[in-house]
């Protein structure tokens, strides 16, 4: 027996789409990926019509599926992440329906309660068998972990498996299993694995961002939580980068042995590892290459599925036990709430991504960026878009002050603690005024009231609604 | 003082801007900004200042900013500005 069909189109056919249903994706090659451009295309040339898009997040790379909505054949967009390019499309009135956001954990949560169904997945596969056993370890397209595809393989009516890199049959060290595959597909390249590289995966040299990073990882070490057991998740963002190079600086000179780093894994987590500093990786997406050779090569660097990461459906979740998170933010509020969905003019440029859900799983969940952006303000009265909730935040770092929020009966004893570690403790809204006596107060935008996105917390509440920028 | 030729003055780095000056009949002032929706009127403003204390009554200023600040914005005008009227 053998599930190997021709062609894309042959796959398509033969899982028996139709006019309406829902199809997704998972977003591993990041902004190398060809599978979601390949496949829209042979869809539409099919003829197929109305479709729903769900895919983990839409890169930049995914432009044309710009021209699939014109054309009708995708209609609706559901995903975590999306990159600016289709966020302005969206934000200009694009669709008629709303963008639908989730988290990585609600995505899956979501899939598994039943509230989002799937009907064809499409698995972009770096190795695969011709049964569909497939992997992202290994191949010339490797990718390394295929954490947020295992909810799709294991909850969609159908599933597609597509792969650069077919092996015979029974591939070794598989990720995803067979028993959840209808049909494989061969193609030339899956994508580029240069695009797996996002263009923020390196420490900075910026002062401003080196001073953030040297404040946050002081936090952390004040906080009390870095000691033998010390679990931690960063971002791939400059500052976060230098703050988790502090952070290994201090676990190497104390002996400090931690349990385990989690999220988007870059190499200076693999460093980390390495160095001893964790007893193993957890990992859901490679950010770097670095970190696809280390997934492949040692067994401490562990892949996790999204659920495992930060679902809600599951019993438990690897978020729930998280010491410290470090996050950005494109603008915080006076409550503590974070936008990471729109730019200050209002335009889609991001996602929740794990956001969210790491921010309510941690102790300690941590907002590094700096006072102002090219003349924004990073404190601003509301945010834009409530993207995480101010009641899961508990500290903004700045260069110029770090603000602790106490607004939700918590907190009183770390602020105490940073005080006594001589940071310079503000509140909040002094972050504003500082920002705003050197840059001046920026006029609000003007928004209309079409909505053009929903955002989904993490258990399937709406959280809030992305507005039509005028 | 006067615009007798054109210069330029700043770079188009993120928090600066990049301003150049024409001579010109007129006074003219053309704005490009990251922040055009939330700060266009203050960096109006600004410019007409920098230019009145230089007494600058015509020539043509076009900034290109990528969210400069206030004092960056009076730097880099004025220095367009001397350029263009001769000051080494």
């Amino acid at each position: 027996m053998s599930k190997l069909v021709n062609s894309i189109k042959e796959a398509v056919q033969k899982v028996g789409l139709k006019d309406g249903m829902t199809i997704s994706f998972h977003h591993h090659m990041r902004n190398g990926d060809f599978v979601l451009n390949m496949v829209l295309e042979a869809i539409a040339e099919l003829g197929y019509k109305d479709l729903t898009v769900n895919a983990s997040s839409v890169f930049d790379v995914h432009e044309p599926i710009i021209g699939h909505v014109k054309n009708g054949v995708v209609t609706g967009i559901e995903c975590n992440y999306m990159g600016g390019k289709v966020g302005k499309a969206i934000c200009e009135g694009l669709m008629e329906k709303p963008v639908i956001f989730r988290t990585h954990g609600g995505r899956p949560s979501d899939m598994e309660k039943g509230t989002s169904h799937i009907d064809v997945a499409f698995i972009a596969a770096p190795t695969a068998d011709d049964m569909g056993n497939c992997t992202g370890k290994y191949g010339k397209s490797a990718c390394g972990s295929m954490g947020y595809a295992f909810a799709d393989a294991m909850n969609a009516d159908k599933v597609v498996v597509i792969t650069d890199n077919l092996v015979p049959h029974p591939l070794v060290d598989f990720s995803i299993s067979e028993i959840y595959v209808d049909y494989v597909v061969e193609v030339d390249q899956i994508g580029n694995p240069a695009g797996i590289v996002s263009g923020t995966t390196k420490i900075t040299r910026d002062p401003v961002g080196l001073k953030m990073a040297d404040y946050a990882a002081k936090v952390i070490e004040a906080s009390g939580l870095l000691k033998d057991g010390f679990s931690f998740q960063t971002g791939a963002g400059g500052a976060t980068l230098a703050t988790a190079k502090y952070v290994q600086d201090i676990m190497l000179a104390k002996g400090i042995k931690g349990s385990y780093g989690m999220g988007g894994i870059t190499k200076y987590m693999v460093e980390m590892l390495n160095n001893g500093c964790f007893q193993a990786l957890l990992d859901v997406q490679c950010f770097d290459l670095d970190a696809v050779q280390s997934i492949r090569e040692n067994p401490k660097h562990m892949e996790v599925t999204a659920t495992h990461y930060a679902g809600v459906s599951g019993k438990s979740a690897a978020v729930d036990n998280l010491d410290v998170v470090l996050l950005g933010a494109t603008q915080v509020d006076l409550d503590f709430g974070v936008n990471v969905h729109t730019d200050s003019n209002g335009y889609i440029m991001g996602g929740s991504g794990g956001h969210s859900d790491t921010a309510a799983g941690a102790k300690l969940t941590m907002i590094i960026a700096p006072l102002i952006r090219a003349r924004l303000p990073l404190v601003v009265e509301k945010c834009l878009c409530t993207s995480t909730p101010g009641s899961t935040v508990d500290v903004v770092v700045t260069q110029r002050g770090i603000a602790v929020n106490t607004k939700y009966g918590k907190n009183q004893e770390l602020k105490e603690a940073l005080k006594k570690a001589k940071l310079p403790v503000v509140e909040i809204e002094d972050l504003k005024r500082m920002a705003e006596e050197i840059a001046g107060t920026p006029k609000p935008v003007q928004l209309t009231d079409k909505v053009v996105a929903h955002v989904m917390y993490r258990d399937g509440t709406l959280l809030d609604t992305i507005k039509a920028v005028k | 003082m006067k615009i007798n030729t054109s210069a330029v003055a700043g770079t188009l780095e993120s928090s600066d801007v990049y301003v150049k000056v024409e001579p010109c009949e007129t006074l003219e002032i053309e704005i490009e900004s990251v922040v055009y929706n939330q700060f266009a009127e203050q960096i109006e403003a600004t410019i007409k200042a920098v230019l009145a204390e230089l007494g600058v009554e015509s020539g043509k200023v076009s900034v290109n900013d990528k969210g400069a600040i206030d004092c960056v914005i009076q730097a880099r005008v004025e220095t367009a500005v001397k350029r263009a009227g001769g000051e080494k």
